[in-house]
């Protein structure tokens, strides 16, 4: 009996040494999606440049007046005006935003109304996080809250986000519970969380329904209640669903904010700073461009945070393999 | 094979039928099944495919109801049985939960009610070292072979050391050389811990090799046609010498003329039947 336990263990040692050399293997899988993870990075520098030197090279080529078929202009015009040459641009970051003494340097500039965007983007997303997974689970408990629930939430997004945004704002500037004081910034927060919760909704309740039988069943026998199975089986298994709807709430909740900050005209955000320069494009056209690059930035940097949630909870997203 | 009520047997299943309805018509899965599992004892279930024994396995574990008939397991009802956590189960597939590591896996059981902090450390590598995984406690399911992974599902059907072992085909998914290692080790975990186990298998040799007795069922409905007591003999011990003994080979072809002889067969020969 000793034998074949040693037999089995010496076995089972010759696999663990084998093991790097194999395809699924953990060292392999690790060094192989560290250089993934370089490549990716390359690529998505090498994008970047592509978009440049495609935008010189019709700024370079196409006609000033852009190309029209019949009244239509189908391609915009490539002046100065339109489209500024990329180098234009990015100089225009690193000057003054205005000719008055003491102003800011442009990037600065975006870069502190990015951060208010940021933040309120941020409470936006958090709430609409808190608000997704609370719907995904009271739908994912009940199924007659699913089927009462679901359409109206997929109905909720298809309300016009321009046409909504005053109202909101309208509506919070009358509430006024105690030392509480609706502020502005919180309408706009609320738009995007609007946006945010959405994504966020399904793909928990996605997540949640996730489990397979074998593991629901698994919890069963062990006499689990649903607040266990919830913690060790549930929430664990919705990650890899959880993440891109954290990722997509997180851009939605961005475009939400800066969309709403236009429409609200909410102050100190980046949004202000897109009309307020958008204005200015006829004299300074290449500034104009500067906070559409904070809002990219912005979005990159929103999904980036959640792709450092996803490195944090990588054993979360490992897949079952049944041999 | 009567039985004393006062005993008290790790199953008692008495005269349980089970009907699933489908969209097609009602299927009877299982119909007036007795059987009853002493404790410590080996009990293989085997029959063609379909012929009720994952159900039977299911109503055994209360995560189904029978339509008719009742099921015991170690005196009370199945209900009451896995709150009490009275038995180990380990399905065909291995189960395991793909975020946690192997030592994670095992002491899921021990998280939810049983022992925490040292005592649940030592235990978990106790149970893995039963296994012979000790080297693999950190490792997460996808690093493993199929093999491992049924190893581990099995070390963790027992963390609460349990008197009652289910197991439905556990090694359903390994090669020949692998599981005749299980097997064995099987064997031995189960004289260690003086566990009852019901067994599912399609193996013939498979469940010769390891049980007391081996329940052969035949399908639609679900009946046990027939039920072979296994004798090896007090000295034969069950190791892999036993494989290879006279006494193995008369007892796979008695329990494959029960398999294929039918009912016609067994109640010609005035075999027990029930
Ligand atoms: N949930 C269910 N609904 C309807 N019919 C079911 C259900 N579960 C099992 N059955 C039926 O009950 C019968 C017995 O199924 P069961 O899974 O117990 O067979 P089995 O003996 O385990 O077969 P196998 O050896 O292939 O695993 C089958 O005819 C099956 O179709
Ligand atoms: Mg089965």
């Amino acid at each position: 009996m000793t034998g074949t336990l040693q037999e089995q263990q010496a076995t089972d040692a010759a696999q663990a040494a084998a093991v790097p050399g194999r395809a699924p293997a953990p060292g392999g899988r690790r060094r192989r999606s560290g250089g993934r993870q370089a490549a990716r990075w390359v690529w998505g520098v090498a994008g970047i440049l592509l978009v440049a030197v495609v935008w010189e090279l019709y700024k370079w080529l196409a006609p000033a007046d852009g190309v029209l078929i019949g009244e239509t202009r189908v391609l915009p015009r490539t002046t100065d005006l339109a489209m500024p040459h990329v180098w234009d641009m990015l100089a225009r970051l690193g000057e003054p935003v205005t000719r008055a003494p003491g102003a800011n340097v442009l990037w600065l500039e975006i870069a502190l109304a990015a951060l208010v965007t940021l933040g309120i983007a941020a409470a936006g997303w958090l709430v609409g996080v808190i608000v997704g997974i609370g719907l995904a689970l009271v739908m994912q408990r009940w199924r007659l809250a699913e089927w009462g629930l679901l359409p109206w939430i997929i109905v909720s997004q298809t309300v016009p986000l321009i046409a909504f945004a005053p109202v909101v704002r309208s509506w919070g500037s009358r509430v006024e519970i105690g030392a509480f004081e609706w502020q502005d910034w919180m309408s706009v927060a609320l738009i995007a969380s609007y946006l945010a919760f959405f994504p966020i909704a399904v793909g928990a309740l996605k997540g949640l329904q996730s489990p397979d039988r074998i593991h629901t069943e698994l919890m069963k026998t062990y006499a689990a209640g649903y607040w266990q199975t919830l913690f060790r089986l549930r929430f664990p298994a919705a990650v890899p669903y959880l993440l891109p709807a954290l990722r997509l709430g997180a851009a939605n909740a961005v475009i939400g904010a800066v969309v709403a900050e236009v429409s609200t005209g909410l102050q100190g955000g980046i949004g202000r700073l897109l009309i307020q320069f958008a204005g200015q494009a006829s004299g300074d056209p290449a500034k104009a461009w500067a906070p559409i690059f904070g809002a990219i930035v912005l979005g990159l940097v929103a999904a980036g945070s959640i792709a450092l949630l996803g490195v944090i909870l990588k054993n979360y997203r490992r897949v079952e393999v049944t041999a | 094979m009567s039985t004393a009520p006062t005993t008290t047997a790790a199953v008692r299943v008495t005269g349980v039928d089970k009907t699933f309805e489908t969209r097609s018509g009602v299927v009877h899965a299982l119909q007036g099944i007795d059987l009853e599992v002493a404790a410590g004892e080996f009990v293989s279930l085997i029959g063609p495919s379909g012929c009720g024994k994952s159900t039977l396995m299911r109503l055994i574990a209360d995560l189904d109801e029978p339509t008719a008939g009742t099921v015991e397991v170690n005196g009370t009802s199945a209900a009451q049985a896995r709150k009490d956590q009275a038995y180990g189960i380990a399905f065909q597939q291995a189960g395991l939960l793909p975020w946690r590591t192997v030592a994670a896996n095992v002491a899921l059981p021990m998280e939810l009610h049983g022992p925490s902090g040292a005592a649940r450390r030592e235990r978990v590598a106790d149970l893995l070292e039963m296994v012979g995984l000790s080297d693999f406690a950190d490792r997460y399911p996808d690093q493993l072979s199929g093999g491992m992974q049924q190893r581990v599902a099995i070390a963790r059907s027992l963390a609460e050391k349990p008197s009652i072992l289910l197991m439905d085909e556990p090694f359903g998914a390994l090669d020949e050389m692998t599981r005749e290692k299980m097997q064995t080790d099987l064997v031995r975990i189960c004289a260690e811990t003086g566990a009852a186990v019901a067994f599912v298998t399609h193996s013939i040799p498979e469940a010769v090799f390891l049980s007391d007795r081996v329940v052969v069922m035949s399908p639609r409905p679900g009946r046990i046609q027939e039920i072979v007591p296994i004798e090896v003999g007090a000295d034969a011990a069950r190791d892999d010498h036993l494989r290879e003994e006279s006494v193995f080979f008369e007892h796979v072809t008695a329990v494959r003329e029960a398999l294929h002889g039918g009912s016609a067969a067994s109640t010609a020969r005035g075999v027990e039947t029930r």
